[in-house]
């Protein structure tokens, strides 16, 4: 099998893969509220510690 | 008949610290941080860049032609992206790509080479000038930068039906693919004092169609700067759209852009629901209404929401799949999961918000902010909120939001990683890269439509790619492999 076969082919698969990987079932929404309060528990450690100064110096020139 | 619809993504990143916390500087050593690490030190190439030809065909004297700063770090990557310092950000420009998939890819891949750079060149920076970087559009202080989509379409499609067929598509695909902002930041929106919008870069447009990107900022960009042959292509330049964290999203927004596109190619502009008659007001609005109620009069009497207007639009594009199989997008099971994403985000944001928080950025920054805000009793202008919204978007894994929320991916590392290093096989842009990856010393300029070489002997010698659908794996890679110099490839390539 050439190399560009083999690439196709695992594009494929992955293609076919991910549409079930992405369907929703009915009790997803109950583990995303629990994965969210996880989330909120932790979420402090994250942030930077002194949120004033970080959104305060978070200047950006315009760009595009 | 449409055609191939070849896309790519742009994206100005956000930039904080470095050692003068000048963006500038900082986006310079990121850059060449990267740049320095591989075998990529190649410069860009101007020639063929008209940032201010206007796709109207005529001269706006009102308009600034933007700059083309030349001095700026500048360079082009092995997997056919461009890399280089544009204005005060640090951008990447993914490289062209052939389906929506592909090219969600090559952004993500952006994403890995900024962190890759990041890290390069906070090695050599102190602790405390550490510089971070951040994949969003605003500052929250009325400053924006681009994220901006690229689409091929046919020159011969008339640019008024452009207009009227996507107008509706800009202002109001932002239910869907938003990436949501804390706040206002410019004085109409500040007006309505909202604590949440939809989009980050809704509230900066001020016109329906022009050729600015830096201020008045329009829906639809008229600028007329193909990259490839300009008598058969035009390059619809997007610049209405906000950097998105999450893959499927990325990939709902270039393929729901590609569909309509096609369709609009195929078939005309009939199919389309009417045009907002202030599409400058429906896009701003529908940023501020989180109950995605608010509708706006049209343009044949009726009344839109933004819902409606996406509703319509998903009806369009599965049409034109029904009637053609929409081949020029991608194969029918790409097609697919694109109608199939875009549905199920359409109908979530709508009646079940959770389900599609693993999807729609709004929506999982949205939970987040309020749930911390409601779990710590902060008013809406509290500075932490603030600092969720920036964080969403921090590159760094300690300390990015995105990758704590449960966002669902495309792609796993490993993709990910070759997309980092390998271009894409079925565009142009796998010639441009696999010869910045084997004759680095022999390239001394590239740019979209041409690769220049200097072999040592006689003039400089410009490899010309008009055409985005040639120089793929399959027409060039066994000329790539059988020479073994660019010498040798010169050579075979005027045989």
């Amino acid at each position: 099998m050439s190399e560009r076969e083999r690439i196709q082919k695992q594009r494929k698969e992955r293609t076919s893969k991910t549409a079930e990987e992405v369907s929703v079932d009915a009790t997803k929404g109950d583990q995303l509220k629990a994965d969210l309060d996880d989330l909120l528990d932790e979420i402090d450690e994250v942030l930077e510690e002194n949120a004033e100064e970080f959104v305060r110096n978070y200047v950006q020139k315009g760009g595009e | 008949m449409a055609i191939a619809k070849v896309l790519g993504i742009e994206t100005e990143y956000g930039i904080a610290g470095g050692p003068d916390s000048d963006p500038i500087t900082s986006s310079s050593i990121i850059v060449n941080a990267y740049a320095q690490q591989g075998r990529t030190r190649i410069n860009w190439d101007f020639e063929g860049e008209t940032p201010d030809m206007d796709a109207r065909g005529r001269v706006n004297l009102t308009s600034f032609a933007p700059i083309v700063e030349t001095h700026l770090a500048n360079t082009v990557l092995t997997n056919g992206a461009r890399l280089y310092v544009d204005h005060a950000h640090p951008e990447y420009s993914s490289p062209e790509c052939r389906t929506p998939r592909e090219a969600t890819l090559y952004d993500v891949a952006g994403e890995e080479v900024m962190r890759r750079a990041l890290e390069i060149a906070n090695q050599s920076l102190d602790p405390t000038q550490a510089i971070t970087l951040y994949k969003n559009n605003s500052d929250g202080k009325g400053n924006s930068y681009g994220t901006h989509e690229n689409y091929l379409v046919r020159r011969d499609l008339e640019f008024a039906h452009l207009i009227r067929a996507m107008v509706p598509h800009f202002v109001s695909r932002q239910i869907v693919i938003g990436a949501g902002k804390v706040g206002a930041e410019t004085e109409p929106a500040l007006e309505h004092n909202p604590s949440f919008q939809l989009s980050q870069r809704s509230e900066f447009f001020e016109e329906i169609v022009g050729l600015e990107t830096t201020l008045k900022r329009p829906i639809i960009n008229t600028r007329d700067e193909p990259h490839c042959d300009a008598e058969r292509f035009r390059r619809l330049h997007v610049i209405i759209g906000d950097a998105n964290m999450s893959q499927i999203a990325t990939f709902v927004k270039l393929g729901s852009t590609a569909l309509l596109l096609a369709a609009l190619e195929e078939f005309g502009p009939e199919e389309f629901p009417a045009m907002p008659r202030s599409p400058v007001h429906a896009v701003r609005a529908f940023a501020l209404d989180l109950t995605l109620t608010e509708a706006v009069a049209c343009d044949d009497e009726k009344s839109r929401s933004a819902w409606d207007f996406q509703d319509e639009l998903w009806h369009v594009a599965n049409n034109y799949v029904r009637r053609t199989g929409a081949d020029v997008v991608a194969d029918p099971d790409e097609v697919a999961l694109i109608l199939e994403q875009w549905r199920e985000m359409l109908d979530g944001v709508r009646d079940n918000r959770d389900a599609v928080a693993d999807r729609v950025d709004w929506v999982a920054k949205w939970r987040v902010v309020s749930g911390y805000k409601v779990r710590h009793g902060l008013n809406d202008r509290d500075a932490k909120l603030r600092a969720i919204d920036l964080q969403y978007h921090d590159l760094r894994p300690t300390h990015s939001l995105a990758a704590r929320v449960g966002l669902r991916t495309l792609y796993d590392d490993a993709a990910v990683r070759e997309a980092v290093h390998n271009p894409p096989l079925s565009t142009r842009a796998y010639f441009r890269g696999q010869c910045v990856a084997r004759f680095p010393e022999e390239i001394v300029a590239a740019n979209w439509d041409s690769v220049v070489f200097d072999v040592g002997e006689g003039p400089l010698q410009r490899v010309p790619m008009l055409d985005p659908l040639r120089g793929t794996h399959a027409l060039t890679s066994e000329l790539l492999e059988t020479s073994a110099s660019a010498s040798e490839l010169l050579a075979a390539l005027d045989r």
